[in-house]
């Protein structure tokens, strides 16, 4: 019999819901909450700043989170990982900090068009303000990055590559490893953003090759409020920061400033230790379960999904073909039917889905579809969450049947 | 809250079927409408002679709650004077709002009034709110 993960999730354990909106925001098992409570119930103080021993321990709490996280990514150094509020900040991070100041005229950023309107926002500020040009790896018929545009795209005036580890809106995986190689090939640095793969995906930074990772702890069970990037030390080391104040200083004069040491050149003022602490609680609990295990229970629920919503002739499905290239995300329509009306009765039947554009406004103009619904799944699901799913869906049609124009 | 309550007969039929979505010739004033969170989009087109509302149609895509609601909105403010229309917007927003609304400014409402039961579904209030909020403001600017 397989494992259920459902009784760790004290929000989830007795609830009449089936919440399928892991791909927006995760929800936190009991150890995860009891860490943050207990964090602050003893060890709260200010890091890196009291002499005493409460903010000692503080530190120390912050400090263990980081190596956590560097050993949870693979990352060569605890330099390498800066805190952050959430891969948006980490995104902004890089386009402020290495965009604005490594980028001119005639240069190009590359992105995959399914990127998040978090990567796809700061370049284009980045294009603008530099003069450089913004340019996108379009899908083939199947959902998937085509292979020729990525050949096509990646140029020898190609000088930042951002792409994403999965899809927020179709689920695919994308072959990250190849597009670095490519890129490397050219002298283009990789930003690679892995928010949508984290709680379900093992993410190695120097199998990979990329030169800067993003993330949000709370698509990964952790709390609100602590994302992390990870940067190659070699670039880091060459980046201005990007929030100044305190805590990220060595000398501050009355004119002149000069910066702390890596990771605190980049986090400016008081961190979020409780957020942090949350974190590594979170990479605990994946790691006790195993991507592997995580992987085996989440592709055989998601095949499950798959293969029952494809069934319903009256959805069109927006996934990859191939299972091999798809990850707990899938998104869909009934035809003829906007999204928002369609998840409103699914929210009167207890299944909460996401609908819209799902940040991604560009990946949906090119696909010609003006909203989806998306179900993601996480390792808290079950096929009940489906079927119940699956029977929302059929009361949707009946509901809306008559009104659709062929 | 039964479905039926808010996607009623009247609701779809407007959504699906509207008489006023279309493209009128030489409107005086055209506005655009837009939730970004749900890629509801209007444009909506007057035709005001003398402080009267004559024509008002729109085009433009969205859900069933904010396309049926702009229709009936349309069909609500059509022969109205700006002031007319002005006070039943305003209380169509506070009759959303779930504020007190009286029986006779209810009556002036017509068919809009279906939209009271949308405050049980709080996040579909913005959707039935864009064109009423749109149209206000393109009115206040018509004073």
């Amino acid at each position: 019999m397989e494992k259920v993960f459902k009784g760790d999730f004290p929000i989830l354990k007795n609830s009449k819901f089936s919440y399928l909106d892991s791909g927006a925001t995760s929800q936190h098992p009991t150890c995860v909450l009891n860490d943050v409570i207990s964090y602050y119930k003893k060890n709260n103080a200010n890091p890196h700043r009291g002499s005493y021993s409460l903010s000692v321990k503080a530190t120390k709490l912050y400090e263990n989170a980081r190596e956590g996280v560097k050993n949870f990514i693979n990352a060569k150094s605890s330099a390498e990982i800066i805190f952050t509020k959430n891969a948006t900040e980490s995104l902004n991070l890089i386009a402020y900090s290495y965009g604005l100041n490594n980028l001119k005229k005639g240069d190009e950023i590359v992105l995959s068009i399914m990127e998040h309107h978090s990567m796809i926002v700061p370049f284009q500020m980045v294009a603008k303000k530099t003069g450089a040009t913004l340019k996108y790896i379009y899908l083939n018929d199947d959902f998937c990055l085509d292979e020729q545009e990525i050949e096509k795209k990646i140029t020898k005036n190609t000088k930042i590559v951002g792409i994403s580890t999965v899809s927020n809106v179709l689920g695919t995986k994308n072959d990250v490893k190849k597009i670095v190689k490519k890129a490397h090939s050219v002298g283009a640095v990789v930003v690679c953003d892995a928010s949508q793969s984290i709680a379900h995906m093992p993410l190695d930074v120097q199998n990979l090759d990329v030169d800067f990772a993003v993330f949000s702890g709370h698509k990964m069970f952790a709390p609100l409020g602590i994302g992390v990037l990870f940067g190659k030390q070699s670039l880091l080391l060459k980046m201005p920061p990007f929030l100044f104040g305190g805590d990220m200083i060595e000398y501050v004069d009355e004119q002149n400033t000069t910066f702390a040491p890596l990771p605190q050149k980049f986090e400016a003022g008081t961190q979020n230790v409780g957020g942090a602490v949350g974190l590594l609680s979170a990479i605990n609990y994946i790691n006790e379960i195993g991507y592997k295990e995580i992987q085996k229970y989440e592709n055989n629920l998601t095949d499950y999904a798959y293969k029952n919503l494809t069934k319903l002739k009256f959805l069109e499905v927006y996934a990859t073909k191939n299972k091999e290239n798809r990850s707990s995300v899938l998104s869909f329509n009934i035809k003829g039917i906007h999204a928002h009306d369609v998840s409103s009765i699914l929210d009167l039947e207890n299944v909460f889905v996401r609908s819209g554009n799902h940040c991604a406004q560009p990946l949906l103009k090119h696909m010609k579809v003006s909203s989806t619904i998306r179900a993601s799944f996480s390792i808290y699901n079950t096929k009940q969450d489906v079927d119940n799913l699956v029977f929302a869906l059929n009361e949707a049609y009946k509901k809306f049947k008559k009104y659709i124009k062929d | 809250m039964e479905i039926d309550d808010i996607y009623s007969e009247l609701v779809m039929e407007h959504s699906q079927n509207s008489p006023y979505k279309k493209d009128i010739k030489n409107p005086t004033c055209s506005v655009h409408g837009h939730n970004p969170n749900c890629g509801d989009d209007i444009t909506l087109s007057f035709v005001i002679e003398n402080g009267i509302i004559k024509d008002v149609s729109f085009t433009g895509q969205g859900c069933a709650i904010s396309q049926s609601s702009t229709s009936i909105m349309i069909e609500t403010l059509i022969g109205k004077t700006i002031k007319e229309a002005q006070k039943i917007i305003d209380i169509f927003i506070d009759l959303i709002d779930r504020k007190q609304v009286s029986k006779e400014d209810k009556k002036l409402l017509k068919n809009a009034q279906i939209f009271k039961n949308i405050s049980n579904m709080p996040a579909r209030v913005k959707c039935a709110l864009l064109a009423w909020k749109t149209t206000k403001n393109i009115l206040n600017e018509q004073n």
